[in-house]
């Protein structure tokens, strides 16, 4: 460990490199400091104010966010004056809007899980969206935070003119991370504060689908409440823990991020990027986020069929199966293998392409395996 | 992919997708990467705006990553290999090329530098358009990155001259020592998820899994014995092109085509159509009732992606974990079942329990999968080549030396697409994707959401091109090649070059590929979807 390059947070000496923030120090280090304005590697905006913490020696709490880490420093994350300076931000972030998430009329004290499913009404109309997945309501509770004032709305209403996602501005915390998201990790530059930094808009504060908004996502995957949304997330409201995630790689493009289905009861509800990880760190792009209704679609194949003069007809796989073999294996008599070919897919897996060759030169007999793609 | 392979040994991508980020001259041609690698493209844009690296755009259309880019070079159609070439010229000339480099790693430069001689930036000018002053600026900029890479794609490899193209690229990155570094490479784009995994199993008519060649006799031998076999076929087989020919001529009797749809993605599709009803049986396994399995004798329904479990193999050879989400509908079967089954059927017993058997399988017979287990990918996938269970994968290809000892450098001359616009047929056509579909649409036409934003087939014109032919942007177009005929809406816009048009390939009522010409590249057999020309008619 380099001495000239050590600070010690609750107690922990830590290691930090050049220009590195107290939060980015922390986090490295393993350090949880709460913030719902952080988003990595984009430069911090500071706006939430939640990540303070003490600094041995300074009278005022700093950003830590915004503080970048100095040899010999000593810093505290969690103090109760700490902790009373984020709760009492948190309330005006919870009276700044339409936060209507039942923290506000409830006894915090007393909420179970058990409560807190059952709070989730089925019909989110007037409950937020995000219920159950949103930053802001997991730290009101960690805070016992509790709106200081009736919340007035003045934002304009609910945006869904577009296919995908819905942007409601009264829940908006003017955290940043969109603007971030959009502007420094997709670099789509569609986005972006008002003047007065009062509102998030596109350029001319047109709705998303009048602007260059190429529908990634980005924007509704690092939002930390429910002021944007996915479309389908919006309509289909899932409570909170009925969802499950199951991690696997994008069917679309060559790239292969990586996604989380969400599913519940064997439906799609919606798809994320899983963050940390390469190709993609978290992002997609539309196909691979929105992109998922094929896979449920009622055209979808559900029986084999077997031509029967001009039209296909309904068969069992045993059927079908026997058709094939025996065809095969009659031409193969007759003409020989290689008046056989197979093509084999981009689209379905490794083991099944290996298998698909291995059919064509073990079962068959030919080398006349291909695929379309090189196409 | 066969450019690369000849010239380095080799045909995947060089490097990893994160080394852009890494690089500090990026040169993109022959890719709409916003569009058709959009997530790949977030790591060309942020190199730029967060890293401070220079892009280069090579492409006749205007695409989005221009607006990144510090030079744009606006290349006429099909000219590709006369503008490397000519930047190649700049760089000797000016003496600007890694020597230590060319010496110790690679051979065949005296044949290049020879070669090269004629392409003048003045006589390049000429071929391709690009001013040639833009072209020295260029070469001058790419030689004298630390860092360089090269993204190439479609745009690249669907010509004639598909495989040449690469052979150049591969012979400037290797020029300016690129190759073997850290944010350096020659990295083509796979467009669909899984090529490269198709690719790297055998599923082509030369290799087994992992390129072992089936004429090899050694391993053949291993093969046999792998498969517990009595023989195994020892030539070559034919390509998928040329599966199409022999079935026109009813010499081809049976095709089995999994997850595939060429009555839309095939050049020439009329062509195509007769070929397939030729066939004494066609089987297609797939997701839905394509066009192609329209036309099918036995339809077999297989599970979607999100249905299964196994693992895809990224452009940047990653191999990755898929995992089963959802059950399948009705009756629909894993393919990896299907398969087994009628093997088991044919007199041939393929018993897995699971794909993890399988893979199981795919690693000890091949010598680039050997070290990779779905243990170790659970978290995060490994790049091949990975030898041993201890091997921590390889992002960087050739660091050392090439995989086939020294990098060779090709002297391919410039040829001129197969069709050029004439007197009859005025325009260029080129073909491609738009961001919100995908290949033949059999996936994304499923999602209202996608189809609103992207509902129809389109051409995308010139200003200029409009005037001449009095279109206004919306008019009804006929669009007509020697080939065949297709509507489609005009797109008056800045992204056109004169003189030439753009349609993307996805849409079936107005299916691009009934227009462009199915000449082949003659190494790689890939179809020249890329350059045909054609005429436009205001529809009435
Ligand atoms: S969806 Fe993507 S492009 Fe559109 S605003 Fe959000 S981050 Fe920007
Ligand atoms: S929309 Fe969400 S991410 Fe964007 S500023 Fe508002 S709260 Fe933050
Ligand atoms: S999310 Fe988009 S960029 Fe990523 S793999 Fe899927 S299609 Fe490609």
């Amino acid at each position: 460990m380099d001495t000239e390059n050590i600070i010690i947070i609750n107690g922990l000496k830590c290691s930090f490199s050049k220009n590195e923030t107290i939060l980015e120090t922390a986090l490295r280090n393993g350090i949880k400091i709460p913030s719902l304005c952080y988003l990595s590697n984009t430069v911090s905006t500071g706006k939430c104010k939640i990540c303070l913490v003490e600094i041995e020696g300074e009278d005022e709490l700093v950003l830590s966010c915004q503080t970048v880490s100095q040899h010999g420093m000593v810093v505290k994350t969690d103090t109760p004056r700490i902790a009373a300076a984020r709760r009492a931000r948190l309330e005006e972030l919870i009276s700044s809007g339409h936060h209507n998430c039942l923290v506000q009329e409830m006894d915090i004290n007393s909420w179970t899980d058990f409560q807190r499913d059952a709070m989730a009404p089925d019909i989110h109309r007037t409950l937020c969206p995000a219920y159950g997945e949103c930053r802001l309501q997991d730290l009101a509770i960690q805070y016992r935070a509790r709106p200081v004032k009736a919340a007035k709305i003045t934002a304009p209403p609910v945006e869904d003119v577009n296919p995908f996602i819905v942007r409601d501005f009264s829940r908006c915390i003017l955290c940043g991370r969109c603007v971030k998201a959009c502007n420094e990790v997709q670099v789509n530059r569609v986005i972006n504060f008002n003047e007065s930094e009062s509102k998030v808009i596109t350029k001319d504060d047109l709705p998303l689908k009048d602007s260059n908004c190429v529908f990634c996502g980005e924007c509704v995957q690092v939002c930390p409440v429910g002021a944007l949304v996915s479309k389908r997330d919006f309509e289909i409201h899932t409570k909170p823990n009925t969802t499950k995630k199951i991690r696997t790689t994008c069917s679309y493009c060559g790239v292969g991020c990586q996604i989380y289905i969400h599913v519940k009861d064997n439906q799609i509800v919606k798809v994320t990027g899983v963050d940390n990880f390469g190709p993609n760190r978290g992002s997609l792009c539309v196909k691979g986020r929105f992109g998922f209704d094929f896979v449920q679609h009622p055209a979808r194949l559900t029986t084999p069929l077997i031509r029967k003069g001009k039209k296909l007809k309904e068969a069992t796989w045993d059927e079908a199966i026997d058709y094939i073999a025996n065809k095969l294996g009659y031409l193969k008599d007759k003409y020989g293998p290689d008046s056989i070919g197979v093509l084999t897919s981009a689209r379905i897996t490794n083991e099944e392409n290996y298998l698909a060759q291995k059919f064509a030169r073990a079962v068959i007999g030919t080398n006349n395996i291909d695929h379309c793609a090189r196409l | 992919m066969a450019g690369l392979a000849a010239a380095f040994g080799s045909g995947a991508m060089t490097n990893p997708i994160s080394d852009i980020e890494k690089a500090d001259v990026i040169l993109v041609i022959g890719s709409n990467t916003t569009e058709n690698h959009p997530v790949l493209s977030t790591y060309v844009k942020r190199a730029v705006t967060k890293k401070g690296a220079k892009l280069i755009v090579a492409d006749p259309r205007k695409i989005d990553l221009t607006q990144f880019a510090t030079h744009w070079l606006r290349h006429t159609l099909g000219t590709d290999v006369a503008l490397i070439n000519g930047m190649m010229n700049v760089i000797i000339e000016e003496n600007l090329y890694d020597k230590d480099y060319v010496e110790s790693r690679t051979e065949g430069f005296k044949e290049l530098k020879e070669m090269v001689k004629t392409y003048s930036p003045e006589h390049v000018e000429d071929i391709t358009g690009v001013p040639a002053k833009q072209l020295v600026e260029a070469a001058r900029l790419y030689a004298g990155a630390k860092a360089g890479s090269i993204l190439y794609a479609m745009g690249i490899t669907q010509h004639i001259t598909g495989t040449d193209n690469v052979k150049s690229l591969a012979n400037l990155a290797m020029l300016c020592g690129n190759i073997g570094i850290e944010g350096g490479g020659v990295n083509p784009l796979r467009g669909q998820n899984n090529v490269q995994g198709a690719c790297d199993m055998g599923g082509l008519p030369n290799v087994y899994s992992g390129y072992q060649k089936v004429d090899d006799p050694a391993v053949r031998e291993r093969m046999i014995k792998a498969w517990s076999l009595k023989d195994l076929p020892d030539r070559p087989g034919i390509p998928v092109t040329e599966m199409m020919e022999l079935a026109y001529d009813g010499k081809m009797k049976a095709m089995y085509i999994i997850g595939e749809n060429p009555m839309l993605s095939d050049p020439d599709l009329s062509h195509v159509k007769k070929s397939l009803k030729n066939l004494d049986l066609l089987v297609v396994q797939d997701i839905f009732l394509t066009e192609t399995a329209q036309l099918a004798d036995v339809v077999l329904p297989s599970a979607s992606f999100a249905e299964k479990d196994g693992t895809f193999t990224n452009t940047e050879r990653r191999v990755q974990r898929v995992r089963k989400a959802v059950s399948s509908p009705g009756d629909a079967k894993d393919d990896w079942k299907i398969i087994c089954n009628l093997a088991d059927k044919m007199g041939y017993p393929m018993k897995y329990g699971n794909p993890r058997d399988i893979f199981r399988e795919i690693s000890e017979v091949t010598p680039s999968y050997s070290g990779i287990t779905y243990e170790r990918i659970e978290h995060e996938g490994i790049y091949w080549p990975c030898p041993t269970k201890d091997h921590p994968g390889t992002p960087v290809l050739h660091k050392e030396q090439f995989s086939r000892g020294l990098g060779l450098f090709h002297a391919v001359e410039y040829l001129p697409p197969a069709e050029l616009p004439d007197k009859k047929y005025p325009l260029f056509l080129t073909t491609g994707r738009v961001l919100y579909q995908y290949h033949t649409g059999t996936m994304t036409m499923k999602s209202d959401g996608l189809n609103q934003l992207a509902p129809e087939c389109f051409v995308e014109i010139s200003k200029k091109d409009a005037e001449v032919y009095h279109i206004e942007d919306n008019d009804m177009l006929k669009i007509i090649s020697r080939r065949g005929k297709i509507k489609a809406r005009a797109k008056i816009s800045e992204r056109a070059k004169q003189g030439m048009v753009f349609i993307p390939f996805h849409y079936v009522r107005a299916a691009a590929n009934k227009l462009t010409n199915t000449a082949l590249d003659p190494v790689a057999k890939i179809p020249e979807y890329k350059v045909c020309a054609i005429k436009i008619e205001k529809a009435a």
